[in-house]
């Protein structure tokens, strides 16, 4: 008998990919859920064991099928991924603990079990990409996570039928991002001869200039790109977000977006090197204009929507934008901020699409135009969100400000009068995100809610995540040293590592 | 090659989607023969078996639910065309330094693939290295695969599942409407297919069907020596059932094997293989690491490739049959729609 | 069929149809088609790069008589083909599903009509 922690790399990915069968088999509203709910938890507990141990003790390796890589497919759990691992298992069982009361009213009771198999391999997926250590093996999850993910999507076709056609927008541009990647993938194979990312990287220098691996590098990029919603490849994210169900869209809110980001940094930096990424290939005047692009518009965009949850999708772009600057300037500063960027939005903006949930649940619409009053109708749902609007901004003491921080401090390393243009457009789209910010708190605190509608909070079970989430971003906002912490970990350990 | 290329031209071309769906099933068919030629005889068997074979069903299920005509003329669209141009320009710039076509020395050759040509029949001790890699190196890819095919199960009875009518109503409304009325329009009813006069279709599938299955067998326990395997075992299973749908009804085929002991049977094939590996951990080895099934490596490495086989065997079989009968069920339910309108 | 690189412009070729068909066609279900002719063009270079010339099937010949070792293309390619495959149709399935029932709620399947149902609603 081997010890069991020993086995803890698989368990994460495998613990909801073997519950999911079974829930497809429960009826039932609790069941699926309790199952869902308590599977998440053990990964998430898993997640942290993990994240720990390779904190103490270095990066860990793990031969699915007693194979060596790079003959086998290698699990590997370094700074980065078991900080992810954390951050999406861990949003993940937030979310749940929220899901039960509020997906009974979206969802058929009959579909439920499904719905929860589907939910656990999305997760699957997403634990699986961060997690693995071969190129192949990503792809494999990548298209559990989406398969999943459109199906999710598209149940949201109860309460408004365009969740179809965003499903089906996306499986069309989603699909197209995986094969982009896929043919990346076959390119770089082609020149290497082989799928695992260490081998790839240790095998890449010595190829690095011919021609087939410029385009599977090219290929890789912008497949990650779509994937990630990068500016001007974003179109699919804010119909998919408006119109699926209220837990599904916090959920891939925080946790679908940050893989592809984490794929974006985990090919970057330890996959082709940051040295050939910005010296040789010059991604930095790629990434950057789209970037800073990004922000700017989609914030502008997000100013106009008239559906809460449209508006908040638009800013997701936008908070995209401030990663991938991030991750474009190069440095060990901006791979910082952009890691503990995606480790506060994923945690601010998943309390706000949880308190959309809350208003949903009670109002039955996210249109701003029958929010009106609600402040004064759930008083405590609509605290949360404006101090969730807050993080998101970026007012000190929020979460928000402690990435923008850093964001600006690295842009400022750069120097010169770039440096400066840079922290004006970010001034700019924080100043864009105040007004998007404060039209919703205008609608929900200043105008009158409708006629013969009383005061009525959302129930307690859907309340306290929503609330959780809230007090956890502005906990990490004032004690910095778990995220920031571990930021400046992974970031040390990708410069130093390259 | 330039058959295929033509065949795609015209698949862009042509208004008729009826007629797309036919030349994208020639296509696969083509790329099959070719694959052979390159000596991918397992991937050009399932390309045959799901390209040409299960998604051209697919796609015909579909267009009988659609309608089958193009509403616009084609037109040129200048943006995606640059794009398309672009992608094509950037693969082109990067032939031209690619590792020539076939030659040994490749890096493809030289690098990892080596080991399993040279060790596998040591290692695992079977002669498909296809196998081999499949089920036993990259055995976690393949259970990723079999997840997919559970996802995509799960999701087409999430987006397609309606309530099912009680069976009785069913029946009645089968006794009360002449089969040969359902016929025809483009909402053909696929279920309605069985009809007691095509005496022809009906003795030709009671012949085909036990060879079908039987077939099925040989290509899933013999994957280990010839191409094939649990996936191409699985779609020619279903294709049986689904040639016995289409041929008697399926209502017939829903009393062989039901939609629920179908969701039953794809997460059974999913935990099967799933199970392998972690009696696998159990027994002190890794995640689906075989050695550890058996007191000799070689035969655990049998034990272990048999079961997952049988457990992608399984799943993709009962996720084809779901989706089949998720798509005919719809049109059941389209077609009921409309003769309440009639009524 | 393996002079130079006949195989691989074939791939692009194919790979240029399909992402053309998929980006500038209206229609949900020739959409479908595009994404499935792109998807086997990438399955022809994988393939493509598996073959050795004079090479044949990765299957052991026991007891050929012959003495020479055979030469076995590489079936690493073939095996990750085999899983695209079976993602290609997984997502054939999703996506087909999905326009069936947008056919049912929309009563339609061409995007432009969609979309100009949608500002309206």
């Amino acid at each position: 008998m081997i010890s069991l922690s020993s086995q803890f790399p698989i368990l994460v990915a495998l613990a909801p990919l073997m519950a999911a069968p079974f829930c497809a088999l429960f009826r039932g509203n609790t069941l699926p859920w309790a199952m869902t709910t308590i599977i998440s938890a053990f990964s998430f507990y898993v997640s942290l064991s993990l994240l720990f141990s390779v904190v103490a003790s270095g990066p860990i390796s793990y031969e699915l099928g007693g194979w060596a890589p790079p003959w086998g497919i290698e699990y590997v759990v370094d700074p980065l991924s078991g900080f992810m691992l954390v951050l999406i298992s861990g949003i993940s069982t937030g979310v749940l603990l929220f899901a039960r009361d509020s997906i009974t009213k979206e969802v058929p009771a009959h579909q439920l079990g499904l719905f929860f198999a589907a939910y656990l391999l999305s997760l699957t997926g997403m634990l699986g990409i961060c997690i693995t250590g071969d190129a192949f093996n990503i792809f494999v999850f990548l298209e559990i996570m989406s398969l999943s993910s459109y199906a999710l999507i598209a149940m949201g076709e109860r309460t408004d039928r365009r969740a179809l056609t965003a499903a089906f927008q996306y499986l069309i541009i989603g699909t197209v991002g995986a094969t982009f990647y896929l043919t990346g993938v076959g390119l770089i194979y082609m020149m290497t001869g082989t799928l695992n990312i260490a081998d790839i990287a240790s095998r890449f220098p010595e190829i690095e200039g011919t021609r087939p691996i410029l385009a599977g590098v090219g290929f890789i990029i912008v497949g990650i790109c779509i994937k990630l919603a990068l500016f001007p490849m974003h179109v699919w994210l804010p119909n998919s977000y408006t119109y699926a169900p209220n837990i599904i869209t916090a959920f891939f809110a925080g946790t679908a977006t940050k893989v592809s980001v984490y794929l974006l940094i985990r090919f970057i930096f330890t996959v082709f090197g940051p040295n050939y990424s910005f010296a040789g290939l010059g991604l930095t005047d790629v990434l950057m204009p789209l970037a800073i692009l990004g922000f700017l518009s989609m914030s502008a965009v997000a100013i106009f929507q008239t559906n809460l949850k449209r508006l908040l999708a638009y800013s997701s772009v936008a908070q995209l934008g401030y990663m991938v600057l991030g991750i474009a300037l190069a440095s060990e500063a901006g791979l910082t901020a952009s890691v503990v960027h995606i480790f506060n939005h994923a945690v601010v903006k998943t309390g706000l699409f949880l308190s959309v949930g809350c208003m949903f649940y009670v109002v039955g619409s996210t249109y701003l135009k029958d929010l009106q009053g609600v402040g004064r109708r759930m008083p405590l749902t609509t605290f949360g969100f404006a101090l969730g609007g807050l993080g998101l901004i970026g007012v000190p003491l929020t979460p928000g400000f402690i990435s923008k921080w850093y964001l600006v401090v690295a842009v400022l390393e750069k120097g010169s009068y770039f440096g400066y243009a840079l922290v004006a457009a970010l001034m700019v789209s924080s100043l864009l995100a105040v007004i998007y910010i404060w039209r919703v708190v205008e609608v929900a605190y200043f105008r009158p809610p409708p006629e013969g509608t009383e005061t009525q909070e959302a129930p307690l079970s859907l309340l306290i995540p929503t609330w959780i989430f809230i007090l956890g971003s502005f906990y990490f906002g004032i004690e910095t040293s778990f995220n920031v912490g571990f930021a400046k970990t992974i970031a040390s350990f990708l410069m130093g590592g390259a | 090659m330039l058959l295929l290329i033509a065949g795609t031209m015209t698949v862009l071309m042509v208004r008729n989607l009826f007629v797309a769906t036919m030349l994208l099933g020639i296509v696969s068919f083509t790329m099959a023969l070719i694959f052979i030629s390159l000596d991918a005889v397992d991937v050009a068997f399932t390309e045959a078996a799901v390209g040409a074979g299960i998604s051209t069903v697919l796609y015909i299920g579909t267009l009988a639910l659609v309608g089958s005509q193009e509403k616009e003329r084609p037109k040129l669209a200048l943006g995606p065309l640059v794009i398309c141009v672009l992608v094509g320009a950037i693969l082109y710039y990067a032939t031209y330094e690619m590792p020539e076509f076939g030659h040994p020395e490749n890096p493809v050759q030289t690098h990892v693939a080596p080991r399993y040509v040279e060790e596998s029949p040591t290692e695992i001790g079977i002669p498909n290295m296809v196998t081999s890699v499949l089920a036993s190196y990259r055995g976690y890819d393949t259970f990723g695969e079999v997840t997919v095919i559970f996802t995509a199960g799960i999701g087409v009875l999430l987006i397609l599942r309606q309530r099912r009518r009680k069976r009785t109503e069913a029946e009645k409304d089968a006794k009360d409407t002449p089969l040969d009325e359902n016929r025809g329009g483009k909402g053909s009813s696929l279920s309605g297919l069985g009809s007691a006069h095509d005496l022809v279709p009906h003795v030709i599938a009671k012949l085909l069907i036990p060879f079908i299955f039987v077939f099925g067998l040989y290509v899933q326990f013999h994957g280990d020596f010839g191409p094939g395997g649990g996936f191409q075992a699985g779609v020619i299973f279903a294709a049986g059932i689904i040639l016995y749908a289409l041929v008697f009804s399926l209502d017939l085929a829903r009393a062989v094997i039901s939609e629920k002991a179908i969701l039953f049977l794809i997460s059974a094939g999913v935990v099967l293989y799933g199970g392998v590996g972690v009696v696998s951990m159990l027994l002190g080895g890794n995640f689906l690491d075989y050695n550890v099934l058996a007191s000799d490596p070689i035969a655990g490495q049998h034990i272990g490739i048999l079961l997952v086989e049988l457990g992608v065997g399984i799943t993709v079989t009962a996720a084809m049959l779901a989706i089949f009968y998720a798509f005919v069920g719809r049109a059941d339910l389209i077609e009921e729609a409309a003769q309440r309108g009639e009524n | 069929m393996s002079f130079g690189f006949f195989n691989y412009w074939v791939f692009i070729i194919l790979l240029m149809i399909g992402l053309y068909t998929v980006m500038s066609r209206n229609n949900f279900v020739k959409k479908m088609i595009g994404l499935s002719l792109f998807q086997i063009s990438v399955f022809l270079f994988y393939i493509s790069m598996g073959k050795i010339s004079g090479g044949t099937a990765p299957i052991v010949i026991s007891g050929s008589l012959d003495t020479a070792e055979p030469i076995y293309s590489n079936p690493l390619p073939h095996v990750l083909i085999l899983t695209a495959i079976v993602v290609g149709i997984a997502t054939t399935a999703l996506g087909l599903s999905l326009v069936v029932r947008i056919k049912e709620s929309f009563g339609t399947i061409e995007e432009d009509d969609i979309l100009e149902m949608e500002d309206g609603a």
